[in-house]
């Protein structure tokens, strides 16, 4: 009897064992973007605004340097303001598709596929 | 003078040691002071932790290796096996953070991570790695990164300056996050302690808001610093696979 618990024992060590290195050795198998997800809603809505209000604030930054540069002085700062708008849409976009935080363009399963043939292209 | 506490008073950098070089005010801060009291108390709670390790870990022992899996897992969730080489700069971040959030909820502690340019020179200092490693890996390659994949050419022009902008809104909302979440926090805290006194015989009910917002914010300095963490991984993980 006991030694029946022993065997099974290790055999339910031996399947945790396989796991845990097929974890560790698959670079693919990424379960954080979904942990991510679950942040608070207050976590979200924080997330948002400032990257909104950032990128908005590096656009018209920009604008206000390539001002300087070109001596266009008040223009191209509005410009890029509404440009830093469209890159702050973007941004909510991408958090918000589940991409996480991650600044990704293609969604999670596709992304995978992306990323091994693109790694193996590296090599 | 004592009376008129501000609640941002918390936020003010006193130079402890004088220094003056060519103009420049390098004075030992109890800014610096906090960040070399969180290295220290990091490195001891790392040295005495594993100095004698045990199968079953002693209270020191189990703070080192939960820290250490912790910032494992995390790396090898988003950035994958790849990024086990840039494990040491990032244990080495969620630690200077993490610390740096939790000494500042210590009574009379300073919260370094709640001034922004500590906060923006972290981010700088990510970003500005991120963009190398990516340049050294992918070459001329790492410009496809502005490009979406499937844009009209037609629309590349303006497609590529919105993928900078956002690209460069990265580190400021990197390090306006920490910044303002520790800013707001602290301030909150403290106006909620300073209706204590001045309420009375009802100030049971604001020292009730602190105590609960106490522990809400050991959550947030835990939060932030995780935060912090994982979207340096991530943005590592961007620069090493290229989508």
């Amino acid at each position: 009897m006991s030694d029946n618990g022993e065997k099974s024992d290790l055999a339910s060590f031996d399947g945790r064992l396989k796991q845990a290195r097929e974890q560790a050795l698959d670079p693919l198998n990424k379960p954080g973007h979904k942990k991510n997800a679950q942040m608070s809603g207050i976590g979200l809505a924080f997330r948002v605004s400032i990257e909104l209000i950032s990128a908005v604030a590096v656009g018209g930054g920009f604008g206000w340097l390539l001002d300087g540069w070109l001596g266009t002085r008040p223009w191209l700062m509005l410009v890029f303001i509404l440009l830093g708008g469209a890159a702050g849409m973007l941004n909510v976009y991408r958090i918000s598709s589940g991409n996480g935080y991650a600044a990704g363009y293609v969604k999670e399963e596709p992304d995978a596929e992306d990323r091994a043939g693109g790694d193996q292209g590296n090599q | 003078m004592a009376e008129k506490h501000s609640p941002l008073e918390q936020f003010i950098i006193k130079p402890l040691i004088p220094l003056k070089a060519g103009g420049l005010d390098l004075s030992f801060t109890n800014s610096a002071a906090f960040m070399a009291i969180a290295v220290v108390v990091i490195t001891l709670v790392m040295i005495v932790g594993m100095r004698r390790p045990a199968l079953v870990p002693s209270r020191m022992q189990s703070i080192a290796e939960l820290g250490y899996l912790f910032v494992a897992n995390m790396l090898r969730d988003t950035v994958g096996s790849e990024g086990r080489r840039y494990f040491p700069f990032i244990f080495t971040l969620f630690m200077f953070v993490l610390g740096g959030n939790m000494l500042g909820m210590i009574p009379y502690g300073f919260t370094y991570t709640s001034h922004i340019i500590v906060t923006f020179t972290m981010a700088a200092i990510i970003f500005i790695g991120v963009t190398l490693i990516g340049l050294v890996k992918h070459g001329l390659r790492f410009f496809a990164f502005f490009l979406p994949p499937g844009t009209p050419l037609w629309m590349a022009p303006l497609a590529v300056v919105i993928e900078i902008i956002s690209y460069f809104s990265r580190p400021i909302s990197l390090s306006v996050r920490l910044f303002a979440n520790m800013l707001a926090g602290h301030s909150l805290m403290k106006v909620f302690a300073g209706f204590i006194i001045s309420l009375g015989v009802f100030g049971f009910v604001p020292f009730l808001a602190v105590f609960a917002l106490t522990g809400l914010e050991l959550l947030i300095a835990f939060l932030q610093a995780y935060v912090f963490t994982v979207l340096t991984c991530l943005y590592l993980n961007d620069a090493l696979h290229l989508h």
